[in-house]
């Protein structure tokens, strides 16, 4: 080590370095190399481990997993219906009240809040978004849930009971509960990517529509067409976090495995017969179709993802 | 904000201006004029008399004002963020005591760097401020973007891919779409912010013919960098160094025969 | 021919009008309203978990069933240590596949490998617990700290990879250039000048991940499960903050769910306080330059 310090003499170096420097730099580059390939497999190797350990529910059940509404693990009858129903209609309810929400907020912080507001409430967008997922179940437990239960569906069921949608026992827990908070953990998702997509239409337009006597209105109108594949990539990546969303949606939704039209039944997801139910899982059989719900939750959050961030990245890497 | 009083002034115009200045009348005009940025004053005191069915240019070294000058004249400065004292008058009355959306619509605005909607098609850019606007019957729309499209010199080049993107068309044309769908809107003023900067010659040349031929039925005011173009297309000039005019005259007199030494010294090309 | 018209508003401007102020209206409205559920949020976490907190709640281990009172002084030291395993897996490789990135990876296996980073961004957290109790509770035979550790490491290399890349992209090329020019090894370069050059902005990255899987419940459930005794080895099943308030929260126990308020009262004070960290970092990064 030493004698890397010692200057070497002119002349000499020229002979001297190459073969050094080579080596650290190739080092440096596979040591790096090998962990963006330990990133990889560890993509692989996830979908590959869920795979291996569901191939006992895969070869059982084959598709009808996937269609069959039965779950009792007593008899070991395993179909996954009812999760995948619970998950969509939760995610779909907070998609319905989280959407226009998040562009009111999109639009307001884009187009028309002064910069030293925008950035404050931006700043609480933010930490609604750091909220942990436990937190808001607990608040969902002792909070949303008896508001609901008490002041929510009764309203509901008296003014829409004509609808199968609020119809039945305001229980709290249910449909409606987790639709609702998961409407509130999207929020922030949605209406920041999609102010930044706004914010990525170039000035001209406004400019543009403003001067052929557009109001304010309808100028937002027509940057919200260029924007819209852009929201629309939001919107996904917030359908993403829905779909995956595990504990507030678990301690809110009432847990139980039915198909029912009724925002105010309880229902299961997804992700939350995962979390309650996976310690629980005596039998291999039991275990494996939990694995293959995790495998599908894993293959539905990619591909969605995956269209999302293609829609949000053509918006935005053309500003 | 808003001015004292609100009348047509005696303007600080040249002698050479009061015989045939305006046979059709005085369009628009500014008294007092002071645009800021902020704490930042982009005008000061600017009083001119814009003559209708005339086309007047607006010269002047970069940051001299003249680009904010003409957006104070659609209030279009104030979307950019910026705030104004005096008085803009169009017809004779104050474009601030109405909203700004009907000033826009009678004062229209063409931009330096062409931008169509790339969502619209080249017939949808043009009805889209038809469209807006609810009053005109769904069968008169098709008609009205034809004229427009003939107005801007444009109509032949795409009568045929009507349905195409507004922004699959070249600078030029694009620019000309931008036009039309300005005229759509039948204003009685157009602005136009260097709307050939970004044109190649032959686009320019057009552009510039048809600013000729609009004078027929507009009052036009074009804001250029292009001491050429000025001497070609307008009627009066007007020069801003600084945040002030300087000088504003016919164009034949201001070219030629300028009154003032800054002038002379820009047209020259000693600075700028 | 077209001289004087006359603009008298139609019945249409007017509408246009309203229309327009109302859907503004509406907007700044789901602004305030989005507001609404954070203010009640922080507002019950704080005023029903205040009550609880004393130095006994960070001291004292939980009660039996039955027993009021304890605290959870497992749970929190749980939390660190799984936060610790989490970082010691997960740094590394975000860090050094963030610097593969910047550094070479503007090719084809480079774009693969920064959406695999995005994608997995966006892979739920139960699912990273699903595979971590693939791969070392059933190898193990139990749950265990390590295998939380395993999950949340999962959960921490995307965040890390992306920003250390970004952050590595930000620092001007010229820094670079001046390095090589110096005659230093393009490694040296990297690791000496770079790096110390975006070594805030990569900081800020760590904090990011490690708030994030700090609140992280779901991938710990069927990984670390949680301890009602001390425990800090990583073969064992260790407690945390957030499952201790899954567990609380729904037991029937009114003093139980009461210390869940506070341990939710605590758990958003510490990533507040990370969050503010983030804050202070990036602040004196701009206000040095």
């Amino acid at each position: 080590m030493l004698t890397r310090r010692v200057l070497p003499l002119p002349g000499l170096s020229s002979v001297k370095i190459s073969p050094r420097r080579n080596l650290g730099d190739v080092v440096f580059k596979y040591t790096t190399l090998t962990f963006a390939v330990i990133v990889l497999l560890l993509v692989v190797l996830m979908a590959y481990e869920m795979y291996v350990e569901s191939k006992p529910s895969l070869a059982k059940f084959g598709w009808d997993f996937f269609t069959s509404s039965t779950w009792d693990p007593v008899r070991e009858e395993y179909g996954a219906l009812p999760f995948i129903f619970g998950t969509m209609m939760s995610s779909l309810l907070a998609l319905l009240i989280a959407l226009p929400l998040s562009l009111g907020i999109a639009i307001f912080l884009s187009e028309m809040a002064p910069h030293w507001l925008e950035r404050a409430l931006s700043f609480l967008v933010e930490l609604l978004a750091g909220i942990p997922s436990i937190v808001y179940g607990l608040w969902g437990i002792f909070v949303l849930v008896p508001w609901i239960r008490t002041s929510v569906e009764p309203l509901l069921s008296t003014h829409l009971g004509f609808l199968p949608l609020f119809r039945g026992a305001p229980y709290g827990f249910g449909m409606l509960a987790a639709g609702f908070i998961l409407s509130i953990m999207i929020l922030p998702i949605i209406s920041s990517i999609s102010r930044d997509v706004l914010k990525a239409v170039p000035q001209g337009q406004r400019e543009a529509s403003l001067a052929i006597g557009a109001t304010k209105w309808e100028s937002i109108r027509i940057i919200l067409k260029d924007a819209k594949s852009g929201i629309l990539g939001a919107t996904l990546l917030g359908l993403g976090r829905a779909i995956g969303e595990t504990m507030a949606v678990t301690m809110v939704i009432g847990n139980r495995p039915t198909i029912s039209l009724s925002l105010f039944d309880p229902g299961y997801t997804m992700a939350s017969v995962l979390a309650n139910e996976f310690t629980e899982a005596t039998t291999s059989m039991y275990v494996s179709a939990l694995v293959e719900i995790a495998l599908l939750l894993f293959v539905i959050t990619i591909i969605v993802n995956i269209l999302a961030r293609f829609l949000v990245w053509s918006v935005t890497k053309k500003s | 904000m808003q001015p004292e009083t609100i009348r047509h002034t005696e303007l600080t115009t040249s002698p050479s201006l009061a015989d045939g200045f305006a046979p059709n009348g005085i369009k628009m005009s500014t008294t007092n004029l002071n645009a800021f940025f902020g704490e930042l004053q982009a005008l000061y005191d600017v009083n001119m008399e814009i003559a209708s069915n005339r086309v007047l240019a607006i010269i002047g070294p970069s940051g001299c004002g003249k680009s904010t000058f003409l957006r104070c004249l659609n209030r279009m400065h104030e979307v950019a963020g910026g705030t104004m004292t005096g008085s803009v008058l169009l017809d004779g009355h104050d474009i601030h005591e109405t909203d700004a959306v009907l000033v826009r619509k009678r004062v229209g605005m063409v931009f330096q760097k062409p931008n169509p909607f790339p969502t619209m098609s080249i017939f949808g850019n043009v009805a889209i401020g038809l469209r807006l606007n609810k009053g005109t019957p769904r069968n008169q729309i098709a008609e009205l973007v034809e004229q427009s499209l003939k107005q801007a010199a444009l109509w032949d080049e795409v009568k045929d891919s009507l349905d195409k993107s507004g922004v699959s068309l070249s600078g030029g044309q694009q620019q000309r779409l931008c036009i039309a769908r300005t005229l759509a809107v039948n204003p009685e003023v157009i602005l136009m912010d260097e709307p050939a900067s970004a044109l190649d010659p032959i686009a320019t040349a057009k552009i510039e013919e048809l600013i000729y031929d609009l004078k027929k039925d507009y009052t036009i005011v074009i804001v250029t960098h292009n001491m050429q173009q000025a001497a070609r297309v307008s009627d009066h000039t007007a020069f801003f160094y600084l945040g002030r005019l300087i000088e504003f005259d016919e164009t034949k007199k201001l070219f030629t025969n300028p009154a003032k030494k800054q002038t002379e010294e820009y047209i020259t090309g000693r600075f700028g | 021919m077209k001289a004087q018209r006359r603009y008298i508003p139609s019945f249409h401007y007017y509408k246009r009008m309203l229309t327009g102020r109302l859907m503004l209206f509406l907007c700044s409205l789901s602004s305030l309203v989005a507001l609404v559920p954070l203010l009640l949020i922080f507002f019950y976490t704080v005023t029903r978990g205040v009550d609880y907190l004393s130095l006994d709640f960070f001291m004292k281990m939980p009660k039996p069933v039955g027993e009021t009172g304890g605290g959870m002084a497992n749970a929190i030291v749980g939390t660190l240590v799984l936060i610790a395993t989490g970082s010691a897996i997960g740094l590394p490789v975000g860090i050094l596949t963030g610097i593969y990135l910047a550094e070479f990876g503007n090719g084809k296996f480079g774009t693969l490998v920064r959406f695999l980073a995005d994608v997995l961004s966006g892979v739920p957290s139960i699912v990273a617990g699903v595979v971590a109790y693939g791969l070392v509770v059933i190898p193990m035979k139990h749950f265990s700290a390590l295998a939380g550790g395993v999950a949340m490491a999962i959960l921490m290399v995307p965040t890390v990879t992306r920003t250390t890349e970004e952050m590595i992209r930000l620092v001007p090329h010229s820094y670079r250039e001046a390095g090589l020019a110096l005659g230093i090894p393009q490694w040296k370069t990297t690791v000496q000048i770079v790096l110390r050059t975006a070594f805030r902005g990569i900081v800020t990255g760590i904090l990011l991940a490690i708030a994030r899987i700090a609140g992280e419940t779901a991938p710990l459930l069927f990984t670390a499960l949680g301890n009602r005794f001390w425990s800090t080895a990583l073969d064992q099943p260790i407690a945390s903050l957030t499952v201790f308030i899954y567990d609380y929260a729904r037991a029937p126990f009114e003093d139980w769910n009461n210390q869940a308020w506070t341990a939710a009262l605590v758990l958003i004070i510490i990533i507040s306080t990370l969050s503010l960290a983030v804050r202070f970092v990036t602040r004196s990064r701009y206000t040095q330059r």
